[in-house]
């Protein structure tokens, strides 16, 4: 399903022509298709020889640069008061389960298959490009706001190119409709393999159903990459101990170094003691947190646009780079966690608010930034 | 290969004419300390690179428990160090300790076990140093990061001390010296920090990377502090602080004093 071309890919350029400011887009866009399509569907040969695999969010995978890096750990950090990994495990399975890679599943409830049951649908390629292309009046209205964004030329031919890879975009990454499940046959392939955590005593298990999923995967070059999603690791009715488990993840880390797989470990972060804490942040490859944002919180209105639309905040704390001592340094390392139309996932930039004459000096809203966030860093 | 020292290597003492003069002086031991905001390891690539240079002419055993070795190759390869080559040479001495176990399930004392076979693959490492051609040159030590090293041993701090205390005798018995990266953010100030002031107190020089007090930025990637030790010279005690910042690159790391960058 996400290898046929869609129709009104050729109708959406032909209809649009005005757009285009530079003749080059096309042939951009189908070289870039042909570099970008690589043996292996689902992944993606990036500059230096690195793969990716996309993360189930096309705008994370654009903030990391590329997507995850096939053989690196993704941490995320939990919130206490939502579940907003649960948004990004979903999104990472079910891009798994699209493209057909094998998915190892681990978490600390009775019956993980249940979880499968939530992943959500990818959406329709055709509505995608009814969506994201510009349609032909879309220019001629913005033509009056000449002084003010003027620069928004530019934008169009950004927003004209990414239409033009959609089609080697939606081999790579799909964007997925929360309000719908995957299908059922989807995931009755034997790629999908889970596993529950709790009834164990110690992780030893855990580590041998790695190691083994590790070594069927298919050598190095052919075949698909691996995915391994672990939920709440540390989560307290598990009962492990903290150096257990703080040894699971080295070696969970070493055996991925020398393999084709993605894995991504969801933790209560604040359940740890805060030494462990640090530990399991070092070991990370990419580091993420989510929080949530208060429903009702005047403050943060007043701060940020959109902000009832929110769902949630999510801060990029380490990215993962490879072969390279030169750390990754991101524009805006928070983005907020938005649901647009109510189905696909979207991260956002944090915008502030234009202050109000009444308020006062733009420096005051620096106050209740930190104030309700509980002195937690954001980075606009 | 001639390199103008750069703010790090003065502070540590690299500069100076002769053989050897790139690399440490005998007995040194240096502790990298970084958190997870800044990472610490381009010291320890820019350290490798300073003992393996033609300068030097050093030899480096690297105990790696982080990283594999194509990792360490390709950035030192970028820093204009061929660590393929210098392993060929048995300049360069690589103990892989990324996927080694001491499992307590099996052997009864598995962590001391292992950490004593540590050690004898480090001796091995030195004596064939010191018989091969660069046998008057001095010898490193590179630990990977020491809290790896931590939870190998499943948290034993005291057979960790051990291992270390018995690296340090190699320092003073050889011409060794030891350079240990350890992250400093584990360790919280509530806790009496054992491990982390035993590092201070036999560390000859503590070196700290840090985020910037007004957080990230790109050109600037963060803050280095060099602690030297007080020494006591004909009753004359002197200590040195140096405090730079660093921007990483590709090809090396660019420090400077804060504020002299134009």
């Amino acid at each position: 399903m996400a290898f046929n071309r869609p129709p009104l890919a050729g109708d959406a350029m032909a209809t649009t022509p005005t757009v285009r400011s530079s003749s080059f887009s096309r042939n951009i866009s189908t070289s870039a298709a042909s570099s970008a399509s690589s043996p292996t569907p689902g992944s993606r040969i990036g500059s230096g020889g690195a793969a990716f695999v996309s993360s189930g969010i096309p705008d994370l995978d654009r903030i990391l640069g590329g997507g995850f890096l096939l053989g690196s750990l993704v941490m995320v950090m939990e919130d206490a008061e939502a579940p907003h990994h649960l948004l990004l495990l979903r999104n990472f399975m079910a891009q798994g389960v699209v493209h057909c890679q094998p998915l190892l599943f681990a978490s600390p409830a009775e019956e993980p298959r249940a979880f499968l049951g939530t992943l959500p649908a990818p959406v329709a390629a055709s509505k995608e490009e009814r969506q994201r292309a510009p349609g032909p009046g879309h220019d001629e209205q913005d033509q009056g706001l000449r002084i003010a964004w003027q620069y928004k030329k530019y934008f169009g031919e950004q927003q004209f190119s990414d239409a033009h890879n959609k089609d080697s975009k939606q081999e790579f990454g799909n964007n997925f409709d929360l309000r719908k499940s995957i299908e059922r046959h989807m995931l009755s392939a034997q790629n999908v393999d889970c596993i529950s955590i709790q009834k164990f005593s110690n992780l030893a298990p855990l580590r041998e159903r790695c190691s083994s999923f590790l070594s069927k995967l298919p050598g190095n070059g052919a075949g698909l990459a691996g995915r391994i999603a672990i939920q709440s690791l540390c989560a307290p009715q598990c009962g492990f101990s903290d150096w257990d488990m703080v040894s699971f993840v080295r070696s969970l880390r070493a055996m991925l170094r020398y393999s084709k797989t993605v894995a991504i470990i969801t933790f209560p972060s604040f359940i740890l003691p805060p030494s462990f804490s640090k530990r399991w942040q070092h070991l990370a490859d990419t580091l993420l947190s989510v929080r949530a944002i208060p429903d009702e919180d005047k403050d943060l209105a007043k701060l940020l646009t959109g902000y009832q639309d929110m769902v949630g905040l999510l801060h990029v704390h380490k990215v993962a780079q490879i072969s390279s001592q030169v750390p990754v340094i991101l524009e805006a390392s928070t983005f907020s966690l938005k649901l647009q139309r109510r189905r696909s996932l979207v991260l956002e930039r944090l915008n502030q608010a234009p202050v109000e004459g009444s308020s006062g000096t733009s420096y005051g809203t620096a106050g209740p930034c930190s104030g309700s966030l509980k002195g937690s860093s954001i980075d606009f | 290969m001639n390199h103008s020292p750069n703010l790090l290597d003065e502070a540590l003492g690299l500069t100076g004419r002769g053989f050897g003069c790139g690399a440490l002086s005998q007995g040194r031991v240096v502790l990298v300390e970084d958190c997870v905001e800044t990472s610490g390891a381009f010291v320890l690539h820019h350290l490798v690179k300073r003992a393996l240079s033609t300068d030097s002419g050093g030899n480096v055993i690297f105990i790696a428990l982080s990283h594999s070795f194509s990792h360490y190759d390709r950035i030192l390869r970028k820093l204009g160090c061929n660590l393929s080559m210098h392993r060929e040479h048995n300049r360069f001495h690589f103990v892989d300790m990324l996927k080694v176990e001491f499992p307590n399930e099996i052997q009864k004392n598995a962590v001391e076990h292992g950490l004593v076979d540590l050690y004898s693959k480090i001796l091995k490492a030195v004596e064939v140093s010191s018989s091969g051609d660069y046998s008057r040159a001095h010898i490193s030590i590179v630990i990977d990061d020491l809290s790896i090293l931590e939870i190998v041993a499943h948290g034993s701090v005291d057979h960790v001390l051990d291992f270390l205390h018995y690296c340090i005798t190699l320092t003073s018995e050889q011409d060794c010296s030891l350079v240990i990266l350890n992250h400093e953010d584990i360790y919280p100030e509530m806790e009496a920090p054992r491990l982390l002031s035993h590092l201070i107190y036999l560390a000859d020089f503590v070196i700290k990377a840090e985020p910037l007090v007004t957080g990230i930025a790109a050109d600037v990637h963060g803050q280095l502090t060099v602690l030297k030790k007080g020494t006591f010279n004909d009753s004359q005690y002197t200590d040195k602080a140096s405090n730079f910042h660093f921007q990483v690159k590709e090809n090396g790391v660019e420090l400077f004093f804060p504020g002299t960058r134009c």
